[in-house]
């Protein structure tokens, strides 16, 4: 047993609101530069989409994540040899029109034109060409809300065994949101795909990073990474990528998306993970069952052995609080109401999602209201196919989306019961395989949701490793440079 | 932690130091430097945070963090700080949204207004009569020769911008203000500026130089059509809801019409998480939006049938809870809190009998012993004696005696009573009595039934004898009530329903034919909502939203949900009620803030005006109205002229009774007239009165197109009127600016015309050629570039909410925090405050050239809400038709003589007059002294040389707002309840006693936001016990709601109302604004679409604001969009991203069509406030510029919303009148290319 602790998080699909907020904060602290204006470090797709870039789900395009081929694990992109042979002429890498043509306006006009016949208008102007743009044909978040044709929107991957037709109708329309950012992989294809070995996992949060002075611009992280969450700075010539915020994450405060996340879906906290177990988590033959594989790589932050084991990897004591209190390990180990995203790109992810309900479907018999006549709505009522959302979450197993949507449904039903009818009716949980104390603590993490309960983020222990004195003193000075740019020319060791 | 690198690598092994491998060897463990990361640890690095908010017009309110680096503002996020709620409650944090977290782009950008900029034209006629003119001199030859005029209004919109100094455009604008008082009277200089709240300090900066120059302050509630006239009719409230924590407690939850992820970002999370708290979640919306994912049952309605809906499920709650069984909790409720007990008088019309009054106790011998306003004093049966009783709490109580104004259930002389809902079993007869019906007009769009208009239903009823001896028959509201909604009650009757599958209006059946939503489901919402009501002493609730209120018949769709709530016992209930959070924020320190906006430090009562109505009549929108009074009148309207009047007419009578107020007032400059009433020797009302009745005097709107009646001068701050809120968009440019316009009315002949003739107003005098340019001067202050500020003469750069201090509320939750300059104004800006501080100081200098100095001013003013005046009218009598003389403040408007000093603007500006401490402060009908609190802002603020206190500075102003207002000062609000507590014989001042010693100061929320104080002034309380929700202390306290039976009233008694068949809520379908049929006759060959055309709130933007930002732009799809659904775009040839265009006889736009399955079929929707300064390409239909979302429209007043002088149908500013309806509008809609109209 090798013990690490990383931060990560879950997302609760069934409180995002779909706002966006995730995404403007994250891209004006990070992404707001020349070189990555088309890069969205954090992004909200509207499901059912293709989403950003064009079909990211779609492997068989992008070749991204892992397979396995007679039992061992290989980027799909290909191993070491084509890899190499590839790195001139990527075929799996997206283009720009892939995720869109970033674009500006002339706003000058508006105060600018002179006596002219009509009306002045700030015309779109192409941020690669700088040439005004008859029409923006694209952007990151172009299927917002629903919007576009059915058919071009039900591409998304996640549809496969799901009977479409009548799914079209404007009766049976559903939507859902999907807040996406880097998974911080436990088996991160992006790091066994670098050439220059400059992207790593950190050691102490489980952060992955592409370090600025050895990325070469090879990009062979970028169609590595089956979620498309790796982006190439033109200007700097490196690839970029979310960085979990691990300036504030190092001073025990969640990450920009999480703080700024309205909806208060997002929860950051510790996990225990054996790290020996990853290879042959990643290894499970049926990508059903990796969900399950990566549960049983996580440990038990109760469990005296782990502690003690995490004692001797020298994970500080506050971490291993942190671990028994985490919120992450509550919703995906406890309650198993969260899940990992596509966990048959065989990553590993980091960064969980419960799974929304939704409206009983147009044709739905029951009428979809929680506790009427103390009933509970039926599960295949609901207008977001189970099958879809397995697809998303389980890798198409529908058991598990099945039995966190019940536990969901019964936090209602029980809450219900005591907020209406004055009543602890015990049955409602037990039917779901928690009890009355689960289903409470549920309640106040899910609902309540203070700011302390969603995020359990232990300090960085710097000063154990490192001269904290000095650094004191010192950090911050960096005469003759300023920034993370120009520290040094591209391509220097 | 170890500075160690984890690897999981391919290729390299690592060379030096620590390698370690696990998982079997599939990952390695190196130490090599790290050091690089100091890069991103720079880029979170920040010098400091500085505390603000977005003042924009949402009701977000949301502290935010504002990060400067540098001296640059680089980023912003959400303060998660505000206090705490309680441990059973989701806290507050962290609001905000996306449109917020973008706001820091605007500081730097090319968008931003950097400098005063000015229409070179005019800048150069102006430069060439000052060479040898004052100011005032050289305005006057400009704008009174028509070829210079013209020379610049003409080419507004079009460019020609130049950089400007402050120096030259601040003498240019006084002057014109000073020469436009003169010349015409300080009423023809007008004021725009919506949403106080979102920027108190801001907003009063402009209404205080205007009020005290005599000027006219726009309204902009009602104008934008988000005032549900609704509230002002049921609770005689302006709208006052819960806070959004309140949400969190109802256990059953309903969004109609209210998108509240998107448009109630902030507190949506209070929403979805209640579900986990067990809370039923019902949405109603015609498409399926944000808020339908977190529905447990989405209700689909036809746009525009809602009414029709909540009337059907009201069916389905009385005749369960009220017919079959009785709720307990129910009656109870609706006994002491509605107006269901009172009786009505019947009366024979038509061989009908109809409903008429309410009964008063007037109506009997010897007024029953009421001697104070005994035609003010509603009666009902007590159940136990089975006699006519008086209850207390009606609004006769409120006026002219103290003690018994309340809610407790007695009578007038304090005999326990209980009021009698229904004479079923004590009935002396049963009537038939006709109601109106609707639901029967045909209609090309909406589906209706077969039912006669008239529908006969059988009504219990008791005969009683009157004074004089005159028998009447009466029945209670609630019996009348049942019989609206079809239900039988064993009486039979041709239009009663037997079962819900029967299609009678108004049951689930019938609601089906109307609105497409299944009869099965809206009977399982009801009954749901209602068992849950009463399950918990009424918390339920529904979030409605301007998606229902914007309609022409929003009264209608209001009162069927309303009525659904007070049905159920839910308003005034924690978790329960309304809640309506649409265009006010609900500015919490009202009565602080007051005196500092409209000056009534120095002078009252200041101008205020209806903008709804000013813009129809000055941008001469009723000169094209097609809709006829025949097509709204009721069927069982009472005798008179009604169809012989134009809308336009209805309102010149109501301004002319003192119901509505108009701007500008009279045809003749008030200081004149100020001038000879002084001299006359008798008070300004009888000179006015008499010169009014002579013809020597007239009123402006009598001709609102004669040059002497125009709007003059035009300031529009903190808004985007243009862009924005201009419903009838074109018909401003044509004849409020004069320039290019795309409205296309009049050149189509044939039948519009022969509309338009018929329609012409009987009483409004008709010009055969309407005026062009009706504006010498439009300023707009801005830090955007908007499509105001481009048809602007004078464009002034202002601070951003980043560069000034101000003040901002919310109803959404019940704290007060701050605007904060992060940095400076940057470039040249300079805040609101300055900006007009700097005008006053520069009016003063120019008056004297003006001749002006001290001067009379002859105000008029409307019967106000919440005075005595609104007991003015209990009939209908108009002076100019002889039926009564006008009598000043009775049956006219009130007049007043205010003195101005023009030389002392400045002065005046920036000190507290004084008549806070002579006549005291006072809101809604409470006064109460003030003159500890201007001691303490003496010492506060500092005073000027005559001692007063000063207000130079944007954070004195706040001050003074703070410590004037019973929410900030615990002080203040002690008083305010003893003074109410006198009036309801009830003590009421525990409510804010436990924090009497509070004094909240702008510093104190800088630190941090602070809960509000709890006030009379509002209906809820402020309390560490329960939400904020609204009716609370109508309910808890037995305070009365201001309605004439002083309880929550759901039939409406005026004449007005029952002419136009509003008595009692019942359907009406959309009205036919008759804008496409012309427009086909030149069209219709090309391959096109009709739909109707709905503006919701958007998600990339605050109304305009945002939707030129970049990042929105990026997010959305970069420009101009109309969403449609994909069955109806096929079959209008329309793809996915396709440029479109959109027109109808109003005007035209331009944009990218989104197709969408959600989209219901048959409406286009464009989502509000989309300008043309970004992406806009020209329009075939007009030859100029792709329009606004408001190019399309055309607003249709009300006669009912021009009520006035009658109770809680009293007119007051932002409270009640005529409001901007824009949805009953349909479009023509076809595919087209880009043409960029460049030259």
């Amino acid at each position: 047993m090798k013990v690490r602790a990383q931060i990560g998080m879950v997302l609760n699909l069934d409180k995002c609101i779909g706002c966006h907020t995730c995404s403007v904060t994250c891209k004006n602290v990070w992404t707001s530069r020349d070189g990555v204006e088309y890069a969205w470090f954090n992004n909200v797709e509207t499901k059912p989409g293709i989403g950003y870039p064009k079909e990211w789900e779609n492997q068989n395009r992008w070749k991204g994540g892992w397979t396995l081929e007679d039992g061992k694990l290989k980027p799909f992109q290909g191993g070491k040899a084509r890899l190499l042979a590839n790195i001139f002429a990527n075929p799996n890498l997206p283009e720009i029109d892939d995720y869109y043509e970033p674009f500006d306006y002339d706003y000058q006009n508006l105060q600018n034109a002179g006596d002219v016949k009509a009306h002045p208008t700030a015309r779109p102007i192409s941020r690669l060409t700088g040439e005004k743009m008859d029409k923006i044909e694209w952007g990151p978040n172009w299927e917002d809300d629903a919007g576009g044709a059915f058919e071009q929107r039900s591409r998304d991957a996640n549809f496969e065994g799901v009977e479409k037709g009548i799914l079209a109708a404007y009766e049976n329309t559903f939507m859902m949101y999907l807040p996406r950012l880097c998974e911080h992989c436990l088996n991160p294809t992006c790091v066994a795909s670098c050439p220059s070995g400059a992207i790593y996992k950190r050691e102490e949060d489980g952060i992955v990073l592409i370090d600025q002075d050895r990325c070469r611009g090879w990009r062979m992280c970028i169609s590595g990474c089956p979620y498309k969450k790796i982006y190439f700075n033109w200007k700097s010539g490196k690839s970029e990528k979310c960085v979990f915020c691990f300036p504030r994450i190092e001073a025990g405060e969640p990450t920009i998306c999480s703080e700024t996340c309205v909806g208060r879906i997002r929860y950051l906290g510790v996990l225990l993970y054996d790290a020996d177990r990853i290879d042959e988590a990643a290894h499970v033959e049926n990508p059903q069952d990796l969900y399950q594989a990566q549960l049983d790589v996580f440990l038990d932050p109760e469990d005296p052995e782990v502690i003690a084991a995490a004692r001797a990897e020298g994970i500080p004591e506050s971490w291993l609080e942190a671990a028994r209190n985490s919120p992450v390990y509550k919703m995906a180990m406890d309650w198993k109401v969260a899940f990992p995203l596509h966990p048959e790109y065989r990553t590993l992810p980091m960064v969980w999602y419960v799974p929304p309900l939704s409206p009983v479907q147009g044709t739905a018999k029951g009428l979809g209201l929680i506790g009427a006549d103390g009933e509970i709505p039926k599960i295949e009522d609901l207008r977001i196919p189970v099958k879809y959302l397995a697809n998303l979450l389980t890798a198409g197993r529908e058991e598990p989306i099945v039995a966190a949507l019940r536990r969901m449904l019964a936090l209602r039903a029980f809450m219900r019961a005591r907020t209406v009818e004055g009543r602890t009716r015990e049955e409602i949980a037990a039917e779901v395989g928690l009890s009355v104390d689960q289903i409470e603590e549920m309640y106040r993490v899910m609902a309540i949701a203070n700011y302390e309960d969603r995020f359990v983020i232990p300090t960085s222990h710097r000063e154990q490793v490192e001269n904290a004195y000095e650094l004191k003193n010192a950090c911050g000075f960096s005469f003759g440079g300023c920034g993370l740019f120009e520290s040094k020319p591209t391509g220097a060791p | 932690m170890s500075r160690l690198l984890d690897r999981l690598n391919f290729f390299i092994k690592a060379k030096k130091g620590r390698f370690e491998s696990f998982a079997h060897s599939h990952g390695v463990t190196t130490d090599e430097a790290r050091d690089w990361e100091e890069g991103y640890r720079k880029r979170w690095a920040h010098d400091k945070i500085v505390r603000s908010t977005h003042g924009v017009n949402c009701t977000g309110s949301c502290s935010w963090k504002i990060y400067v680096k540098g001296g640059i503002v680089t980023w912003e996020t959400q303060q998660t700080d505000y206090p705490r709620t309680r441990p059973e409650l989701p806290n507050h944090e962290p609001r905000g949204c996306p449109r917020g977290a973008s706001y820091s782009w605007y500081l730097y950008s090319a968008q931003r207004v950097k400098y005063p900029l000015i229409r070179a034209r005019l800048l150069e006629l102006w430069r060439e009569a000052r060479r040898d003119k004052g100011p005032v001199a050289a305005w006057a030859s400009i704008v009174e020769d028509s070829v210079k005029r013209t020379a610049y209004t003409s080419r507004r919109g079009r460019g020609g911008f130049v950089r400007a100094d402050w120096e030259e455009v601040t003498e240019m604008i006084a002057a014109a203000n000073a020469y436009t008082i003169k010349k015409h009277g300080p009423d023809r200089i007008a004021g725009f500026s919506p949403i106080p709240a979102m920027s108190m300090v801001s907003y009063a900066a402009g209404t205080r130089y205007l009020s005290l120059l005599g000027g006219v302050c726009l309204s902009f509630y009602d104008w934008y059509c988000d005032l549900p006239p609704a509230s002002p009719q049921t609770w005689g409230e302006q709208t006052d809801v819960p806070e959004s924590a309140d949400w969190y407690n109802a256990s059953f939850l309903m969004m109609w019409g209210s998108n509240v992820p998107q448009t109630r970002t902030p507190d949506a999370h209070f929403m979805t998480e209640a579900r986990y708290r067990g809370t039923q979640v019902a949405v109603v919306s015609p498409d399926y939006n944000e808020a339908a994912k977190f529905a447990d049952v989405w209700l689909g309605p036809k746009q525009g049938t809602d009414a029709a809906l909540g009337l059907a499920m009201a069916h389905v709650i009385l005749k369960e809870f009220y017919l079959d069984r009785q709720s307990g909790y129910f009656q109870d409720y609706a006994r002491r809190y509605t107006d269901l007990p009172m009786l009505v008088k019947l009366v024979e019309q038509d061989g009908h009998l109809v409903p008429e009054r309410q009964l008063r106790s007037s109506d009997f011998d010897g007024a029953l012993g009421e001697t104070n306003h005994p035609e003010w004093k509603t009666v009902a049966i007590d159940a136990d004696s089975g006699e006519i009783t008086v209850p207390r709490g009606s609004i006769g109580f409120r006026w002219g005696e103290q003690g018994k104004w309340n809610l407790e259930e007695k009578d007038s002389a304090g005999n326990p009573i209980r009021l009698r809902l229904s004479n079923l079993d004590d009935a002396d007869e049963i009537a038939e009595v006709a109601l109106p019906y609707f639901g029967g007009k045909s209609h090309d769009f909406f589906e209706g039934t077969d039912h006669p208009e008239v529908l006969r239903h059988k009504v219990p009823v008791k005969k009683v004898t009157l004074k004089n001896g005159e028998a009447a028959l009466v029945a209670t509201v609630f019996d009348l009530l049942v019989a609206n909604h079809g239900l039988d009650r064993g009486l039979g009757g041709e239009y009663v329903a037997q079962s819900y599958d029967d299609l009678q209006p108004y049951t689930p059946a019938w609601a089906e034919k109307i609105t497409g939503v299944p009869a099965d489901r809206i009977i399982a919402v009801a009954r749901a909502f209602a068992d849950n009501a009463e399950k918990t002493c009424g918390k339920s609730m529904v979030i409605l939203g301007a998606g229902i209120n914007h309609w022409y018949h929003m009264d209608m769709h209001y009162r069927a949900i309303i009525n659904l709530l007070v049905l159920c016992g839910c308003i005034g209930q924690e978790g329960g009620g309304w809640a309506h959070y649409v265009g006010q924020e609900k500015l919490r320190p009202q009565p602080g803030w007051l005196p500092l906006a409209f000056a009534l430090d120095w002078n009252r009562p200041p101008r205020q005006q209806n903008s709804t109505s000013f813009w129809y009549l000055h941008t001469d929108q009723w000169r094209y109205e097609t809709l006829a009074v025949s097509e709204i009148l009721s069927p069982t309207a009472p005798k008179g002229d009604w169809q012989d009047l134009t809308l336009v007419d209805y309102n010149l009578k109501a301004v002319r009774m003192g119901w509505l107020p108009a701007a500008p007032q009279l045809q003749a400059n008030p200081l004149d007239v100020g001038k000879a009433a002084a001299e006359s020797g008798r008070t300004a009302g009888e000179f006015v009165a008499d010169k009014l009745k002579s013809g020597e005097l007239k009123l402006a709107w009598e001709d609102p197109d004669h040059p002497d009646n125009w709007p003059r001068n035009l300031f529009v701050w903190r808004s985007n009127l243009l862009g924005s809120s201009s419903k009838g968009h074109e018909y401003f440019l044509r004849h409020l600016l004069g320039t290019h316009h795309g409205v296309k009315g009049e050149e189509l002949g044939g039948m519009r015309d022969e509309m338009v003739t018929a329609n012409r107003p009987r009483e409004v005098r008709w010009h055969e050629k309407a005026p062009e340019g009706k504006l010498d001067l439009l300023v707009t202050l801005d830090f955007r570039m908007s499509t105001t500020c481009l048809y602007s003469d004078i464009v002034l750069p202002t601070a951003s909410w980043y560069e000034k201090h101000d003040l901002n509320t919310s109803d959404m939750h019940p704290f007060i925090h701050p605007l904060t300059a992060a940095v400076n104004p940057v470039f040249e800006s300079r805040s609101d405050w300055d900006i007009y501080k700097g005008l006053a100081g520069k009016f003063s200098e120019l008056a004297p050239e003006a001749g002006l100095g001290m001067e009379k001013d002859a105000v008029l003013v409307p019967l106000l809400h919440d005075s005595p005046g609104e007991l003015a009218q209990s009939e209908v009598r108009d002076w100019k038709r002889g039926e009564c003389e006008p009598v000043p403040g009775k049956t006219m408007p009130g007049v007043a003589l205010v003195e101005r000093d023009y030389p002392g603007i400045y002065q005046r500006f920036t000190s507290i007059g004084p008549l806070m401490e002579k006549a005291g402060n006072a809101c809604k009908g409470i006064a109460w002294k003030t003159d500890e609190e201007i001691e303490f802002l003496r010492h506060l603020n500092g005073t000027d040389a005559e001692g007063r206190p000063k207000i130079e500075s944007d954070i004195q102003a706040a001050e003074m707002i703070l410590t004037l207002a019973p929410e900030t000062n615990g002080h203040v609000a002690v008083k305010a309840w003893s003074k109410l507590s006198q009036v309801t014989g009830r003590d009421h001042t525990h409510l804010a006693k436990p924090r009497a010693e509070e004094k909240i100061r702008f510093r104190d929320i800088v630190a941090q936001p602070r809960k509000i104080i709890t006030s009379p002034v509002w209906s809820g309380i402020d309390s560490e016990e329960v939400c904020y929700n609204a009716g609370y202390t109508n309910v808890h306290e037995r305070i009365p709601w201001r309605t004439l039976s002083g309880r929550q009233q759901l039939y409406q008694d005026h004449p007005w109302m029952r002419a136009f068949g509003e008595a009692l809520c019942v359907y009406k379908p959309p009205i036919d604004t008759k804008t496409i049929a012309p427009m086909l006759a030149e069209h219709g060959k090309e391959k096109h679409l009709v739909l109707n055309f709905i503006t919701p709130h958007q998600k990339w933007g605050i109304h305009s604001t945002y939707t030129d930002n970049l990042i929105m732009l990026t997010l959305a799809r970069g420009g101009p969009l109309v969403w449609l659904n994909e069955e109806d775009a096929r079959q209008g040839g329309i793809a996915d991203n396709d440029w479109v265009e959109v027109f109808n006889a109003n005007g035209a736009l331009v944009a990218r069509a989104v197709v969408s399955q959600r989209i219901r079929p048959g409406t286009l929707y464009m989502y509000h406030a989309q300008e043309k300064i970004i992406n806009t390409p020209g329009s075939k239909v007009t030859g100029h510029r792709g329009g606004i979302h408001n190019s399309v429209t055309r607003t249709v007043l009300k006669p009912t919303h021009m009520i006035g002088g009658y109770a809680q149908l009293s007119w007051g500013f932002n409270y009640y009148g005529t409001v901007g309806s824009n949805r009953d509008e349909f479009v023509i809609v076809r595919k087209t290319e880009a043409d960029w109209m460049e030259e």
